[in-house]
C-alpha cells in the first residue's frame, strides 16, 4: 500500500466526513429539539450549491458568492419553516416523512425549473485551485483542505454556540425540557424557527462548499442525505457529539474502503474476485456498520440524555 | 368488517372492474396507452397492498419497500442473462430473496421503534441500490435489459402475449387482494393490528410482538416480490432506479393517496397516481411540482386518503 | 415465606441519582390482596413495572410459583399467570370493547401465527370475551369503540383484558385512578369478588379501597419497605404514621 496515497485518501475520508457533519448536525439539531424527521435536508443541501453557483457567477467570485449564498439560505430555510414545516411539528413522524417528500419533489422540480436538468459547475478562484506540500512529502488539493478547516471551524462555532450562548441554552432548555422552556417563557414558535433557519443554512452551506468539487445537480441531495442519516442513527439522534464521530467515521470508512478494499481482499481471495467484489462491497460498507452498530446499541454510540427507548 | 355498501367499497369495485376490462375498453375509446398504465397501477398497486399490510396495519413506517420489489426483479433479470426462464425455478428463487431479505432488513430493524426505524429501513434498502450500482456483469448505472419474458411451460399463459400477461397481473392483484383480507382479519391479523394501536398493552396481555411485526414484514417483502417478479416481466427491464429510496417514498405517497390502513385503498391509490401523473405531464413537463404540495396538502388535510374522503366523517370506523 | 406466589427479592432500581426501589422485599401469599401503599415517587409504579418485565432491575430477583422469573421478558411473564393493569388506562382505542377482550383472550389460547380463519368470527374467541364482559359489567358497551367509552368503562376494559389472559397473580396498578366515588366503590366490590381465586398485589391511594380489600398491606417510601402487616397493624404503625399518614 502506497503511503502517500493512503494519507491522501485519509484526509479525502476527513474531508466528506466534515461535509456529512454540516448535514447531519442541522438534521440531528432539528429532531432533537422539534422532534421532526426532515427529508428535504438534502433537498436544502442541492439548493445550496445551485444558490452557490448562481451567486459565484453573478458576482464573478466564489467566496463573494457565498457571502451572499449564506444569508439567503438561511432565510430560504426561515421562509420554509414559515410556510410549511410549522404546521407538522404536532404531527407523527410519517406525516413527517411524507410531507418533507413531498418537500423533495417540488423541490427537484423547481431546481428544474429555475436552472435546467444540466449541472452547474462552479470554478475555483486561482489561489484555491492548486495543491498544497504538507509534511513528510504529502501533495493535496488547497481546497479539499480548505473544506476540513471550514467544516472544524463550524463545528466549533456549533460547539460554542450550544454550550456558551444564550440562543444555546435556550437550544438546551427546549432539547431537554419543552414545557419548562415554554414555561421560563421562551418563545418557541421563534427558536424552532431560528433552528429550522440554522439548519437549513449549515445544510446549504454543505452544498455550497462541495459544489466546486462535483457541480451543482439534481440527485446531489439523495445521496448525502442517506449518508446524513446513517450518521445520525450511528451517532445517536440528537447527539451534536455523536453526529461529529460518526460523520468522520462514515466519511473515513466510505472513502479508505472505496479505495484500498479491493486491495486488502486480495490478500486474501483471487485477484480478479477481490476486483469483482470490492467495488460492491465498499459501497456497502457504512451501511453494514450501521446495521452492526445497532445490533448491539439500538440507540446509538452517543444517545442523548434522556431519550426514551 | 359489516358486509355494508359503502362509497368507498363502490369505487373500489369500480377501479377493480376497470382493470379487468381494459386489454378491450382502451382500444374501444381510442386510448391503447391505458392498457400499459393500468397494468403499471396493478403491480404497484400489488406493491402498496403488501406495504400497507405493515405501515397501515402494523403502523411500521418501512421506507425501503421498494428493496423488496428490486431484488425479485433483478432476479429474474439475472436468470434471464444467464439463459433461465422457466418461471417454476426463476419466480419461487425470486420470492425466495425477496422473503430473505426481508427477514435479514426486519430482524435488524424491528429491534428499533420510530425514528430510528424509518431511517434504518431507508438505509438498508439503499445497500442494495449500491449493490446493483457496482454489478457490472448485470450493467451497473445504465441497468439491465430482460431479453426473454419467464416462460410459465403451458402454452396458452404465453406472456409475451400483451392480454395474457395484463391478466396474469390482474389475476395476481385478485389474489394479493384475496390474500390480504384473510390475513387481516385472522388472529395473526389481529395482532399486528393491535400491535399498530397499543403495543406495550400487546405485551401486557401476553404476546411477544417481535416474531409477529416480524413475520408481517417477511409477507410483505415476499408479496412485493410478487411485483417484482411482474415489473421484470412487464417492462423487461431493472436498474438501480427500481431500487433507490424515491421509489419507496412513491409508494407510501401511493397508499396515503388511496387511504392507509384500508384493503382497497392502496389500489385505488396506484390507479389515481399514475393517471394524475399520466394527465398531469401532458399539462407541464414539471409535473412534480404539482405532485410535491398535493402530497403535502393530503398529509395535512385528508389523512384518509380517498377512501376517507369518500366514507365521508366514517373515516374513523 | 412458605406460602409464597411470589417472592420480590431485594429488588432495586435507579434512574442515575434517583432511587426508585431501593432493595425491595416482600412476599404475596397465594390467595390474597397484598396492598402496597405510599406517597407519590416511593416507587411504587417502578416496582409494578420491575414485577411485570416492562423495565429491567439492577440487581434483586422476582421469584413466581418457585421459579427464578427475572430474566424473563414481559410477554413470558404474562404467559406463567403475572399480568398486569395499567395506571394509565392502556387499551386498544381503535378496537371495540369486545374486541380488546377477544385478543387477550387468543393471547391466552397461544400463539397467534393463524394466518386464515376469521377471528371475527370466531366462536372461541368472541363467546367467551363477551362472558368477561358481562361480568364486568360492559355487556351493553360491546361493540362501542374502546376509545369513546367513558373513563370508568376503560378502566372496566382494562381489568377485564387482564382477567382475560387467566392470571394467577393480577398487578393493578391503581385501578380506582381517575374514577368517582360510586365507580370507585362498584370496582372494589367487583375485586372483592374475585378475592381467593386470584392472588393481587394492589397498588392504590384510595385508602377506603385498600383498607377494605387488604388482607396485608406494605407501606413502600423512597423506594423502601418501610412496613408490612395487617391494616389494623399498619393503621396503628408509628413509623407509618410519620412517614405516610401525616401524624407529626
Amino acid at each position: 500500500m502506497n503511503y502517500a496515497l493512503f494519507a491522501e485518501q485519509f484526509l479525502n475520508g476527513i474531508q466528506l466526513g466534515m461535509v456529512l457533519f454540516l448535514l447531519a448536525a442541522g438534521l440531528t439539531l432539528i429532531f432533537g429539539i422539534m422532534d421532526l424527521v426532515n427529508l428535504a435536508h438534502g433537498s436544502l443541501y442541492m439548493l445550496g450549491a445551485y444558490y452557490a453557483a448562481t451567486f459565484t457567477e453573478m458576482t464573478g467570485s466564489f467566496v463573494l458568492g457565498l457571502v451572499i449564498a449564506v444569508p439567503v439560505m438561511i432565510l430560504s430555510g426561515i421562509v420554509l419553516e414559515i410556510v410549511a414545516i410549522r404546521t407538522l411539528y404536532r404531527r407523527d413522524h410519517l406525516d413527517h416523512v411524507l410531507a418533507t417528500f413531498g418537500l423533495i419533489l417540488f423541490f427537484r422540480e423547481l431546481v428544474r425549473i429555475f436552472w435546467g436538468s444540466a449541472g452547474r459547475s462552479i470554478p475555483l478562484p486561482d489561489y484555491l485551485s492548486g495543491a498544497v506540500a504538507l509534511p513528510l512529502g504529502i501533495d493535496y488539493p488547497v481546497y479539499r483542505l480548505l473544506i476540513i478547516v471550514l467544516g472544524l471551524a463550524v463545528a466549533l462555532g456549533l460547539y460554542l454556540l450550544v454550550q456558551r450562548t444564550r440562543i444555546g441554552m435556550l437550544i438546551r432548555a427546549g432539547a431537554s425540557n419543552r414545557e419548562m422552556a415554554g414555561a421560563l417563557g421562551v418563545n418557541i414558535p421563534l427558536l424552532y424557527t431560528l433552528i429550522f433557519g440554522i439548519g437549513a443554512g449549515l445544510a446549504g452551506f454543505s452544498g455550497m462548499i462541495i459544489a466546486p468539487l462535483t457541480a451543482a445537480n439534481i440527485g446531489m441531495g439523495d445521496t448525502v442525505l442517506i449518508q446524513a442519516l446513517v450518521v445520525i442513527v450511528i451517532g445517536g439522534i440528537g447527539s451534536i457529539r455523536g453526529a461529529f464521530v460518526s460523520s468522520l467515521l462514515i466519511g473515513l470508512i466510505d472513502t479508505l474502503g472505496r479505495s484500498f478494499l479491493d486491495d486488502l481482499m486480495a490478500l486474501f481471495l483471487p485477484v480478479n474476485a477481490a476486483e469483482a467484489a470490492g467495488p460492491a462491497l465498499s459501497s456497502m460498507l457504512i451501511y453494514i456498520l450501521m446495521a452492526a452498530i445497532l445490533f448491539f446499541r439500538p440507540q446509538g454510540l452517543f444517545p442523548p440524555k434522556g431519550a426514551k427507548a | 368488517m359489516s358486509a355494508t355498501i359503502t362509497l368507498a367499497r363502490i369505487v373500489a369495485a369500480l377501479v377493480l372492474a376497470l382493470c379487468g376490462v381494459m386489454p378491450y375498453l382502451a382500444p374501444a375509446v381510442g386510448e391503447p396507452f391505458l392498457i400499459g398504465l393500468f397494468a403499471r397501477s396493478m403491480i404497484w398497486g400489488i406493491a402498496a397492498l403488501s406495504l400497507n399490510l405493515i405501515l397501515g396495519y402494523g403502523g411500521m413506517v418501512s421506507f425501503g419497500h421498494a428493496v423488496y420489489l428490486g431484488v425479485a426483479s433483478y432476479t429474474i433479470g439475472i436468470f434471464a442473462f444467464h439463459g433461465v426462464t422457466d418461471a417454476w425455478i426463476q419466480w419461487p428463487v425470486a420470492l425466495g430473496i425477496s422473503a430473505f431479505v426481508a427477514f435479514i432488513f426486519g430482524a435488524i430493524s424491528l429491534r428499533t421503534r420510530g425514528v430510528y426505524f424509518i431511517m434504518i429501513t431507508l438505509a438498508l434498502s439503499q445497500m442494495f441500490y449500491y449493490l446493483a450500482r457496482s454489478a457490472e456483469m448485470y450493467g451497473s448505472d445504465d441497468g439491465l435489459t430482460i431479453s426473454r419474458r419467464s416462460d410459465l411451460g403451458i402454452s396458452w399463459l404465453n406472456l409475451n402475449n400483451r392480454v395474457t400477461l395484463y391478466y396474469v397481473i390482474f389475476v395476481c392483484l385478485l389474489l394479493s387482494l384475496f390474500i390480504l383480507w384473510r390475513i387481516v382479519n385472522s388472529r395473526f391479523g389481529m395482532v399486528i393490528r393491535g400491535i399498530k394501536s397499543n403495543e406495550t398493552r400487546m405485551e401486557g396481555i401476553g404476546i411477544a410482538t417481535y416474531r409477529y411485526k416480524l413475520a408481517a414484514f417477511v409477507i410483505a417483502g415476499t408479496m412485493c416480490g410478487l411485483a417484482g417478479i411482474l415489473e421484470a416481466n412487464f417492462e423487461k427491464f431493472v436498474s438501480p432506479d427500481t431500487l433507490n429510496w424515491p421509489r419507496s417514498g412513491e409508494m407510501i405517497f401511493m397508499i396515503v393517496l388511496g387511504g392507509m390502513g384500508s384493503l382497497f385503498g392502496p389500489v385505488i391509490g396506484a390507479v389515481v397516481y399514475w393517471l394524475l401523473q399520466d394527465v398531469l405531464s401532458d399539462i407541464t413537463e414539471y409535473w412534480q411540482i404539482i405532485f410535491g404540495p398535493l402530497l403535502i396538502l393530503i398529509v395535512l388535510f385528508a389523512r384518509g386518503g380517498i377512501v376517507g374522503v369518500l366514507n365521508g366523517k366514517r373515516r374513523d370506523a | 415465606m412458605p406460602n409464597a406466589l411470589l417472592t420480590i427479592d431485594n429488588l432495586r432500581k435507579t434512574f442515575g441519582a434517583l432511587i426508585a426501589t431501593d432493595g425491595v422485599s416482600l412476599g404475596v401469599e397465594t390467595g390474597e390482596i397484598h396492598a402496597i401503599i405510599g406517597p407519590n415517587g416511593a416507587g411504587k409504579t417502578t416496582l409494578i413495572h420491575q414485577l411485570a418485565g416492562m423495565m429491567g432491575s439492577d440487581s434483586g430477583r422476582v421469584i413466581f410459583e418457585g421459579h427464578d422469573i427475572s430474566a424473563l421478558a414481559a410477554p413470558a411473564r404474562v404467559r406463567r399467570g403475572l399480568v398486569r393493569s395499567f395506571q394509565i388506562t392502556s387499551i386498544l382505542k381503535d378496537f371495540t370493547a369486545l374486541d380488546n377482550v377477544a385478543l387477550a383472550i387468543q393471547a391466552e389460547q397461544g400463539h397467534s401465527f393463524r394466518f386464515w380463519g376469521n377471528a371475527y368470527a370466531d366462536r372461541n374467541l368472541r363467546d367467551p370475551a363477551l362472558a368477561l364482559l358481562e361480568e364486568v359489567g360492559l355487556g351493553a358497551r360491546a361493540h362501542v369503540r374502546a376509545g369513546v367509552l367513558a373513563h370508568g368503562e376503560q378502566r372496566q376494559l382494562e381489568i377485564a383484558m387482564a382477567l382475560a389472559t387467566r392470571p394467577k397473580m393480577l398487578l393493578l396498578d391503581e385501578p380506582m385512578a381517575g374514577m368517582g366515588a360510586e365507580e370507585s366503590a362498584r370496582m372494589t366490590a367487583y375485586l372483592a369478588s374475585l378475592k381467593g381465586r386470584i392472588t393481587m398485589l394492589l397498588i392504590e391511594h384510595d385508602m377506603d379501597a385498600v383498607f377494605a380489600l387488604a388482607d396485608r398491606i406494605t407501606v413502600l417510601v423512597y423506594g423502601r419497605a418501610i412496613a408490612t402487616g395487617t391494616p389494623d397493624v399498619i393503621r396503628a404503625d408509628a413509623e407509618v404514621r410519620r412517614a405516610y399518614l401525616g401524624d407529626a
